[in-house]
């Protein structure tokens, strides 16, 4: 039996960037009532299925030419999750 | 001499462009498919403002990887003229051509009105007929215009005289107030260390005649135009 696999590549503004949708969103949680909220940034989450064995080096490859650009962002793929049998 | 103007699928300035060249000078300019492999023949490059590829993923980021974008690199890096606005200083930024990125304004806010620049390096083709210090008046048209580069690039960029332009009040002072969108350093332009490949947010192919509200875009054009007749020559 075979399992596809999903992962999924984190983007996120690098710590130093400034990140002004973060700070909107921080603004409008403390206004909703939520106290002692420190920084919130703003990042986006790619998934991609595989219909095979993913090829982890060639997808952190293809993070640094195209899903993340490196001056204003880090990534990082996290686990696969087997998403079914086929 | 013949410059392309590149179509990507969702540029919209590319007949501004192409209009400032042809009807403001008089120069032969023609549209490059995206999908096109090659800018040879073609003695100057502009890669237009717009959305290209609607913006998906980051500005500029899936254009860095149409057909065409090879032959312009390698052209730039070869010493071809390439001149990007808007959306095309930010491809330019994504192909590594030039150093740092644009992100988004700090207020958030989509940003279309006239600002003022001033001029620091007219050591380039686009910039040779002008005075450094002088001053222009162009519109912006952006969401994700504001300049970041760390603190070692930004630097090196000023110390290299890289920055091209920079958004400055009517006296030419660059503050916190006439900086529209949080580039660091007030920086609206920069060109690579070469002086050959210049990006910038303000649209110089929306202020290249009177009636448009400023003609001093026109001067960028004019430069560039004089550069490649004088190289002819």
């Amino acid at each position: 039996m075979f399992f596809a696999v999903k992962l999924e590549v984190v983007v996120m503004p690098k710590r130093n960037v400034l990140d002004p949708q973060g700070v909107a969103v921080r603004n409008a949680v403390l206004e909703l009532g939520l106290s002692n909220v420190g920084t919130v940034r703003v990042g986006k989450v790619i998934e991609i299925e595989f219909t095979g064995e993913p090829d982890e080096t060639k997808l952190d490859e293809i993070c640094r030419d195209l899903l993340c650009n490196e001056v204003i962002e880090d990534y990082r793929i996290v686990g696969a999750v087997e998403i079914g049998s086929r | 001499m013949k410059i392309a103007v590149v179509r990507f699928p969702g540029s919209n300035c590319d007949q501004d462009c192409l209009r400032a060249l042809t009807d403001g000078l008089g120069v032969r300019a023609e549209y490059v498919w995206h999908k096109e492999t090659s800018v040879s023949g073609y003695d100057a490059v502009i890669l237009p403002g717009g959305f290209s590829y609607g913006d998906y993923l980051r500005c500029g980021a899936i254009a860095t990887f149409s057909p065409i974008m090879r032959s312009v690199v390698k052209a730039a890096n070869d010493g071809l003229p390439v001149f990007g606005i808007c959306n095309g200083f930010q491809i330019l930024c994504e192909t590594g051509l030039l150093r740092g990125a644009l992100i988004r304004n700090r207020s958030l806010l989509f940003l279309c009105q006239p600002v003022t620049l001033k001029l620091e390096n007219n050591r380039t083709p686009f910039t040779r007929l002008s005075t450094d210090g002088s001053l222009f008046r162009m519109p912006i048209a952006h969401g994700e215009g504001a300049f970041y580069a760390d603190d070692q690039t930004l630097t090196e960029l000023e110390e290299g005289g890289q920055v091209v332009f920079r958004y400055v009040d009517s006296e030419g002072q660059a503050t916190v107030e006439s900086n529209p969108n949080g580039s660091r350093n007030n920086i609206a332009g920069i060109c690579n260390p070469a002086g050959n490949v210049l990006g910038i947010m303000p649209h110089p192919d929306r202020s290249w005649d009177a009636r448009l509200g400023s003609d001093d875009g026109l001067q960028l054009f004019q430069s560039l135009a004089d550069t490649l007749l004088s190289v002819a020559a």
